[in-house]
């Protein structure tokens, strides 16, 4: 526990010292990166031992603060979460101090460390926090200092924009939490270990709202492919693959204060899944801006661990214990999982940007020659994130399947929205396929569609280091996948409440078919191996020739002649047009010499355009019909708080 | 691991590429001609064996790695695969979803493969297999979850153990629509008539074949190797499903489903000899309509 405060200490006073060296930016580099590397470190082998049984500690001390208390407390469930904090924070921060020096000279770099840093130790506290009143605090401090990331190219006005919108959608969520503690905190205390739980059916919609706006559930994402693509993109990692899962953590906190979830709750989560994720990733589809991409897979990915997460709540509900560890256990190894790819991901889209000098999917292309080593990350990033062996985003999508299954051949009550999971699971896996062959292909193999492209960089050693040692975390738990479950046991006895004999024995009966799958993937590294070595041996020896991509004997191919992104995801596009409702506008070519024709598309989020943006125009219209109350006058001012105060003087005399 | 188990793995290596034969034998006594020995896709396999290759200089490594990667896959699949009731050789709880998601890594990197070459031609057809694939896979799963319910087993081996010629009396409609709804995936996923056609190589419709056109030499005879393990695979999916024999004699059973798995390749052949292919916009309604026949089967079993 100290060693944790001291390192959530570091990452503060880190901050502010990068802060007071801005004016070197080499220095304040050093001081934020080199900070938050350290406290990292030190906060990762503090954090692992509760992972293997350690039991929880605590740390309580009186706060003058009404209703609040410095009550920390460290247990398997927060142990879960901070690994992915620790680990993609320190990597994202090694990335960073290479990539923000671009902006050496233009931007207050001690600001953009001190930032960084205050919002990874919000992050350890806001796991950490057993009080309310702190962990709301925390809570805040990590959307506002996430704020100043994402604003950070603040010249740019789409940046601005969505820093705005993060802000207004970042706060709404924080009023249902508000308010989900005062509720949750009616016996007179908001220490997390004197909350009452009555009314759990209204607490638990309001921890959905809540935290739900933070993990980025539909529709309460619209914030998220705004804030970001916007930020710069060691931040984008560590938005996308640590602090939306806040949410997910904040939400199985909760779990742990209502007691016995009836099976409405169950479903209702199913259904969020699968709207989160089938709509996450064909929006992703449609997009053509590569962290936009991106951040609409992390809206599927979030989608994924809500699938995994209702499975486990119709466990807990139903008394099966094999859904509650199979579903619980692969939600949260999918928080992991998809820290790991997702940070990978982010950190290859900001090499491209920073190679290339855009992020525009349609102007790249043919990458992997002039960046090997981002083009081979990315590729590991892309096949895990699409759930395939052997990787490890199959493991946790495995277990999810595996816990759906289960449920319906026991017959067990629930069968319709197991199987709604499993048909949900297997249309996303698919379309993620999809998106992903379109991200990779495009951007990183065939011709480069324009100078930029043509000129692009490999990122240096700092950028790049990141990136394998993510890739390899991707290898690694794809291969010791019965390994990986059990750090899952201490945290599953927290969720649902089972007991701790029952969940090692449902743990060992899941390592059986990973063991096999560990084995299906050794056997297939080997007939790669095999096979490669045979197709090398068969052409020793023989002509292998080099020539063009055959091209139906057309005499000028180009490379603008090539599939673009939105030509890959063109027929998908067509088939799901009426839940996309993609605008185009077309400029057909004309005549028999036609000379320029376009066409551009765009997809729009559909929650965006249909539920919020009218609503908060009525909100405005509403509020504009008040604006009489303000004229500028100090005396009538002066009037208003004399009349509030009178008010209040009247209502406690009377 | 028996005797049964590992003859069945053999038959599937050795024999999947006598199925293509037969589909084209089907097809020329239909259109009355002699057709091409039953042996040919032996023969297509030793010459591209044996042969060199060119390759596009756009290409990079995922050019050369797409065809071993996916033959490496589906070859991990094939152990899964049982046939006759007998038990594969590997069989653990959820093995269909690694036996799915195997096949979707072939895809991932045939598609990876055909957009190295930054030929729209290639791009073309790789934006349609990832589009179909993308309906097939649903109903795929969704059936075998279907078999998985009424059997009560978790495991391929298992499932198709449970099912018996009784299974039809007792649950009839169930495994009709199942196995409907299979052989449309069995169609679509393997690039046959209505979905796709494996003899047009230079048409703007096409999919399977159009992906792997810069590909030659020992590389195409990786892809076609694993085109014909691909059939065995849905072939033996849907021969467990529809001919469950069960005579209590083990290597009779096999023998059934090994004749069957050669019926399935006939009924390919017949497929594609009566009917036209159909339009591109019209196909995901048809896999869209394969995934009906699942659910309508769900409903049933839920009863």
């Amino acid at each position: 526990m100290t060693v944790l405060l001291l390192a959530v200490a570091i990452l503060v006073f880190s901050g502010l010292a990068a802060l007071l060296a801005t004016a070197s930016p080499r220095a304040a580099t050093t001081l934020g990166a080199g900070g938050a590397v350290v406290a990292c470190a030190m906060g990762l082998i503090a954090a692992v031992p509760f992972l293997f049984g350690a039991p929880a500690e605590s740390l309580h001390l009186a706060w003058s603060v009404p209703y609040g208390s410095f009550f920390v407390e460290v247990d398997a469930l927060a142990a879960f979460f901070l690994l992915p904090i620790f680990v993609l924070s320190a990597l994202a921060a090694v990335y960073g101090a290479q990539y923000l020096l671009t902006w050496r000279g233009r931007k207050s770099l001690g600001a953009a460390w001190l930032f960084y840093n205050l919002l990874v130790a919000s992050m350890v506290l806001v796991v950490l926090a057993h009080n309310g009143v702190l962990f709301l605090l925390a809570w805040e401090t990590m959307a506002l200092s996430s704020y100043f990331l994402v604003t950070f190219e603040d010249e740019q006005d789409t940046v601005r924009h969505a820093g705005w919108t993060y802000l207004v959608a970042s706060h709404l969520g924080t009023a249902f939490l508000l308010v989900l503690f005062v509720l949750l905190g009616r016996g007179g205390s908001l220490d997390f270990d004197h909350f009452s739980s009555a009314n759990a059916g209204a607490l638990f919609l309001l921890a959905l709202v809540g935290f739900g706006t933070k993990a980025g559930f539909m529709p309460l994402h619209v914030w998220l492919p705004e804030a970001h693509p916007a930020a710069p993109s060691h931040v984008s990692a560590l938005m996308s693959g640590v602090m939306i899962k806040m949410g997910i953590y904040g939400l199985l906190r909760t779990l742990t204060f209502l007691g016995p979830p009836p099976p409405w709750w169950g479903r209702l989560l199913i259904a969020i899944g699968l709207t989160s994720g089938v709509f996450g990733v064909l929006l992703a589809l449609a997009q053509h801006d590569l962290k936009r991409l991106l951040a609409y897979h992390s809206v599927e990915n979030i989608g994924i661990i809500a699938l995994g997460l209702g499975v486990g709540l119709l466990g807990v509900s139903g008394g099966s214990s094999a859904l509650i560890v199979l579903g619980f256990g692969g939600a949260l190894l999918h928080v992991l999982n998809h820290a790991l790819f997702k940070g990978l991901l982010f950190l290859g889209a900001g090499s491209v940007l920073h190679g290339a000098g855009t992020r525009e999917i349609d102007h790249l292309g043919g990458l992997a020659k002039r960046m090997p080593w981002t083009a081979t990350t990315f590729l590991v990033g892309a096949v895990a994130i699409s759930g395939l062996p052997p990787l490890n985003g199959f493991v946790s999508e495995f277990l999810i399947y595996l816990g759906a299954v289960n449920g319906v051949t026991q017959h067990a009550p629930g069968a319709v929205p197991l199987l709604a999971t499993i048909a949900g699971l297997a249309l996303i896996g698919g379309l993620a396929t999809a998106c992903f062959t379109k991200a990779f292909g495009v951007v990183f193999l065939g011709q480069p569609r324009s100078e930029h492209a043509a000129h692009a960089h490999e990122a240096g050693a700092a950028m790049r280091w990141p990136m394998a040692l993510l890739a390899a975390g991707c290898v690694l738990i794809g291969f010791c996948a019965p390994l990986a479950l059990r750090p899952l046991a201490g945290m599953l006895h927290l969720v649902s409440g089972l007991a701790p004999p029952v969940i090692s024995e449902q743990l060992a009966g899941a390592a059986g078919p990973l063991r096999f799958l560990v084995a299906g993937s050794v056997v297939f590294l080997a007939l790669v191996a095999a096979l490669a070595w045979l197709r090398h041996r068969l052409l020793a020896g023989r002509t292998v020739a080099q020539s063009v991509t055959w091209d139906c004997g057309y005499a000028q191919p180009s490379a603008r002649m090539q599939y673009t992104a939105s030509s890959f995801a063109q027929p998908l596009m067509t088939l799901f047009a009426p839940l996309l409702r993609t605008r185009r506008t077309l400029a057909a070519p004309e005549g028999y010499f036609p000379r320029a024709a376009s066409l551009t598309t765009a997809t729009p989020d559909a929650a965006r355009v249909a539920l919020y943006e009218p609503a908060f125009s009525g909100v405005a219209w509403v509020l504009a019909r008040l604006r009489w109350l303000q004229h500028g006058r100090i005396q009538l001012y002066v009037l208003y708080i004399a009349l509030t105060l009178l008010v209040l003087l009247v209502w406690k005399l009377g | 691991m028996r005797a049964i188990s590992l003859i069945q793995l053999f038959s599937a290596l050795v024999f999947s590429p006598l199925m293509l034969g037969v589909i084209n034998r089907t097809k020329a006594w239909f259109a009355g001609r002699r057709g091409q020995p039953l042996l040919q896709a032996y023969f297509d396999l030793y010459k591209l064996l044996a042969k060199g290759a060119v390759y596009s200089r756009t290409t990079t490594w995922v050019f050369r790695a797409g065809p071993v990667i996916g033959l490496a896959a589906v070859l991990v699949a094939m152990p899964l695969v049982p046939l006759g009731g007998a038990p594969a050789p590997l069989a653990f709880a959820g093995d269909f979803i690694l036996l799915v998601y195997l096949l979707g890594l072939m895809r991932f990197f045939t598609v990876a493969a055909a957009l190295d070459t930054g030929s729209s031609f290639e791009a073309m057809g790789a934006s349609r297999e990832v589009t179909f694939s993308a309906l097939a896979e649903p109903a795929l799963l969704l059936g075998l979850a279907v078999v998985a319910r009424q059997t009560g087993s978790l495991s391929l081996s298992g499932m198709y153990a449970g099912m018996a010629m009784e299974t039809w009396r007792q649950a009839g409609p169930v495994s009709a629509l199942v196995a409907a709804a299979f052989m449309v995936v069995l169609l679509a996923e393997n690039a046959r008539v209505p979905v796709d056609d494996p003899n047009t190589h230079l048409e703007l419709t096409m999919i399977h074949e159009v992906m792997v056109l810069d590909h030659g030499g020992p590389d195409l005879a990786f892809i076609l190797y694993a085109a014909a393990l691909k059939l065995w695979v849905f072939s033996a999916l849907l021969v467990g499903l529809v001919l469950p024999l069960r005579t209590g004699h083990a290597w009779l059973d096999v023998a059934s489903a090994l004749g069957g798995i050669f019926a399935v390749a006939v009924a390919v052949g017949v497929v594609e000899s009566s009917m036209a292919r159909l339009r591109l916009l019209r196909v995901p309604q048809l896999l869209v309509g394969a995934g009906a026949l699942v659910a309508l089967a769900l409903i049933l079993t839920l009863r």
